[in-house]
């Protein structure tokens, strides 16, 4: 009786709730019970605006040629252990402002899931690469394969942008490992984090293979779990970046026995083969491979290993002395780099296609975003579309606060 | 002291009576004739001294006073005038018989080349009559009697032409009576044609008068001309009336519209010009496109990064609704990035008036889209950091 009044109440509010905002809609709804959840489905499905824009299957592995254009929703459990630093800061900032992360699904991205769908994984790691002009969602595609594979159980092995690696490093040590390279132990801390949080369950699973000793008093057996290796390098962050290193070595030299699928993605890979803007102290500038961290993980992008797949992004966004205008991959990644990646597998990520600028719009008009009285209008559409020549960033831009 | 006192008397009757004579261009002479008199005269050393002085303030006033030309001055330079022309005609290989006054310009824009923005500064060759300023002649006669009745008025031309005008509204109002008692009078009302013609303003009738107005004055002229042109009027009044009225040429004819060209493959296609500032630029408009726009060989939005220059160009197509209809290829070249964008949005606005109907050119005119942005970048002037900053003051 009191379960049937509950229900009854609980009915009333949602109900409410949904007529006050259909934005929020989705957060509460999670929290409603089981029982509901049918209810409220049928009331998504009668809603029409909704259908163009956004659609109801959240699992990328399911996602296919009818969902083109569909904005698909992240659960919050994802965007905090997967996406803790994969994600773009606008649109992080977007994800903040709207109470939801929603994901566009695109061509580009759809096709690499494909593959990866059909990987052989006895055969060595296939490298795909994203490239395009600034702002098509090269980044975003990478993260959606990555939502994939994390949903398909896959070890993630995601740097977000290699860029950051190369420019603006403060300390700069001398690595203990190896006295010609240099060590960066703050961003290789931060990064031993969140794989941390992205990984946790793999951790305990993966064994090391071989004894590493740290100095006189510490060391890690052999045998012992990886989350060791990696709770080391939290906590000595000296010896970060050799803990990076570790870390990769093990993780390829294991994949190809079969426990468990890696996904190597870098974001912005054309940093590993290009120049960097940091120097000695004899102000010398250091090229690419005195850092420890580059070059380890320009063996990690060889293709020399099994039971996995590597994704790669070049951009040209945060790139160091590359024209503005560059977006192809020769160009990004210059001679030495094309010849490293040889052979991969490109992917073009363009603008927009009329359907999909559509279904962007449909989703800021549905989120309030867009508060001009010209907005709902055709000629106000007309006007977004030229001035941003259905760019994805552009258009974001343009919609955003001043 | 008493012979003090009357030299003191006829000086000043003598001052009095020359200062009678101020408007002639004789006076200076007189005056100085006087001053050389009175020097003469002994006993007067302190008259003297104030003569001296008063001499000298009434030669500066006088230089302050516009120059008087004289008749057969003006005469001169009208005959100098002629001869020059027909001399500039054979310079220019043209027949001196039929040299108008845009030959005359022109020659003299060809012969004296001048880079100065200022087009009154520029090298003229113009009829004295247009260069002269208009001078009132000398309006009394040998005896000091003045010829117009209306002379002590002080205006004497604004009232006898106002006198002048209210005569022929009194006539026509007694026209209109009789009319009215014959029984012929029909009541029709000629529009004049509103636009295209407009009073004289206020500066024109001055120069028209050679005299000064007030506001007051220009306002009850105009609307006596008003109250005589409302009633029905013939030919001798309609033409007295033409005489204060000024056509108003309508700027937009002048706009050159260039017939749509076709290339190979049948698409209708218009090309424009623009600049601005450095900056040139040549477009290519072709119809039933679909909104691409391509600079230089890339496209807009890489070659123009900032929202401001694709706002630019969007603007003559939003003003138009047609947004997403033409396909637009261009060069440009000089300047910086806004200034190209400007010199392509004019060039579009050019090319589109070919697409588009009379009215909507004449809109685009009104707003500003065809008219080329005659502002450059201000030359640095010596003694100054810049064009107008100056140099930091420093007190010592």
């Amino acid at each position: 009786m009191s379960a049937g009044i509950m229900l009854k109440g609980m009915t009333r509010l949602i109900s409410s709730v949904h007529k006050l905002d259909p934005g929020r809609f989705l957060h509460i709804g999670t929290q409603a019970p089981q029982c509901l959840a049918a209810h409220l489905d049928n009331q998504v499905a009668t809603e029409s605006p909704r259908a163009i824009s956004r659609t109801s299957e959240n699992d990328p592995a399911k996602h296919g040629e009818q969902h083109e254009g569909q904005h698909y929703n992240i659960s919050f459990q994802d965007l905090k252990t997967v996406f803790s630093h994969g994600l773009p800061p606008r649109f992080v900032m977007q994800v903040k402002t709207f109470n939801e992360a929603c994901l566009m699904v695109r061509r580009p991205a759809l096709e690499l899931l494909h593959y990866l769908k059909n990987t052989n994984f006895a055969h060595p790691a296939v490298r795909y690469v994203f490239y395009g002009e600034k702002g098509t969602g090269k980044t975003l595609s990478l993260c959606h394969s990555i939502h994939f594979c994390a949903k398909q159980d896959w070890l993630i092995l995601h740097i977000p942008d290699a860029h950051l690696w190369v420019k603006n490093c403060r300390d700069l040590l001398q690595s203990t490992y190896n006295k010609q390279r240099f060590d960066q132990p703050l961003e290789a801390s931060t990064w031993l984090k969140n794989f941390k949080t992205a990984n946790e369950h793999f951790l305990s699973q993966i064994k090391v293979q071989e004894k590493y000793v740290w100095n006189k008093r510490e060391s890690t057996e052999k045998g012992s779990p990886l989350g060791e290796v990696v709770e080391q390098g939290i906590m000595r962050v000296r010896n970060a970046t050799d803990a990076v290193g570790i870390v990769l070595k093990e993780l390829k030299r294991q994949s190809s026995s079969g426990i468990f699928r890696l996904l190597v993605a870098v974001d912005g890979v054309n940093a590993l083969w290009g120049r960097t803007t940091l120097k000695r102290e004899d102000k010398s500038p250091i090229a690419p491979e005195e850092l420890a961290f580059i070059y380890n993980l320009r063996k990690m992008v060889k293709n020399d290993w099994q039971g996995g797949a590597i994704v790669l992004t070049v951009s040209q966004t945060g790139s160091l002395f590359k024209p503005r205008k560059a977006y192809l991959p020769q160009e990004l990644l210059g001679k030495e780099g094309f010849d490293a990646l040889d052979p991969f597998i490109p992917i073009l990520v363009s603008n927009y296609n009329p359907k999909e600028f559509e279904s962007c719009i449909h989703y800021y008009l549905e989120n309030n975003w867009l508060q001009h009285e010209k907005a709902h209008t055709e000629e106000g559409k007309k006007e977004l579309l030229f001035l941003s020549n259905r760019n994805p960033g552009q258009l974001e831009r343009l919609c955003a606060y001043l | 002291m008493a012979a003090l006192r009357v030299s003191c008397g006829a000086a000043a009757s003598y001052r009095l009576f020359l200062g009678g004579r101020v408007s002639s261009a004789r006076g200076q002479g007189l005056w100085k004739a006087a001053a050389a008199k009175l020097q003469r005269s002994p006993g007067c050393q302190i008259l003297r001294l104030r003569h001296t002085t008063v001499v000298t303030t009434r030669k500066n006033v006088a230089a302050l006073r516009r120059e008087t030309y004289t008749v057969d001055f003006i005469k001169k330079q009208i005959e100098e005038f002629n001869i020059g022309k027909r001399h500039l005609a054979n310079m220019m290989g043209e027949d001196p018989e039929t040299f108008t006054q845009e030959d005359i310009d022109r020659a003299i824009a060809y012969l004296f080349p001048s880079g100065l923005f200022e087009k009154r500064a520029r090298p003229i060759m113009k009829h004295p009559e247009e260069i002269f300023p208009k001078q009132r002649a000398i309006q009394w006669g040998e005896d000091g009697r003045p010829f117009h009745f209306l002379f002590y008025t002080g205006r004497q031309s604004y009232y006898s032409l106002m006198h002048e005008a209210y005569g022929k509204l009194l006539d026509v109002e007694n026209r209109q009576d009789q009319l009215r008692a014959k029984g012929l009078f029909s009541e029709k009302t000629k529009a004049r044609d509103p636009i295209g013609s407009r009073w004289l303003i206020k500066e024109e009738l001055e120069e028209m008068l050679v005299e000064k107005l007030s506001d007051q004055d220009y306002a009850q002229f105009i609307r006596l001309l008003e109250r005589l042109s409302a009633l029905p009027c013939d030919a001798a009044e309609e033409e007295f009336v033409g005489r204060f009225r000024r056509s108003v040429t309508i700027q937009s004819k002048k706009q050159l519209i260039e017939p749509l060209q076709y290339d190979e493959k049948g698409m209708a296609f218009s090309t424009g010009q623009g600049n601005r500032k450095t900056a040139k630029a040549k477009v290519a408009v072709y119809d039933h496109g679909s909104g691409r726009i391509e600079v230089n060989g890339v496209d807009y939005l890489l070659y123009f990064p900032v929202t401001q220059d694709r706002e630019q160009l969007m603007f003559p197509f939003h003003f138009l609704d047609r947004l997403g209809e033409h396909d637009v290829t261009c060069t440009v070249s000089g300047g910086g990035r806004a200034a190209q964008a400007g010199a392509i949005r004019l060039a579009t606005a050019r090319a589109l008036c070919s697409f588009v109907t009379e009215d909507e050119v004449e809109w685009m005119r009104q707003a500003g889209l065809l008219t080329a942005d005659p502002r450059v970048r201000e030359r640095k002037k010596p003694g100054q950091e810049g064009a107008r900053r100056k140099f930091t003051w420093k007190k010592r």
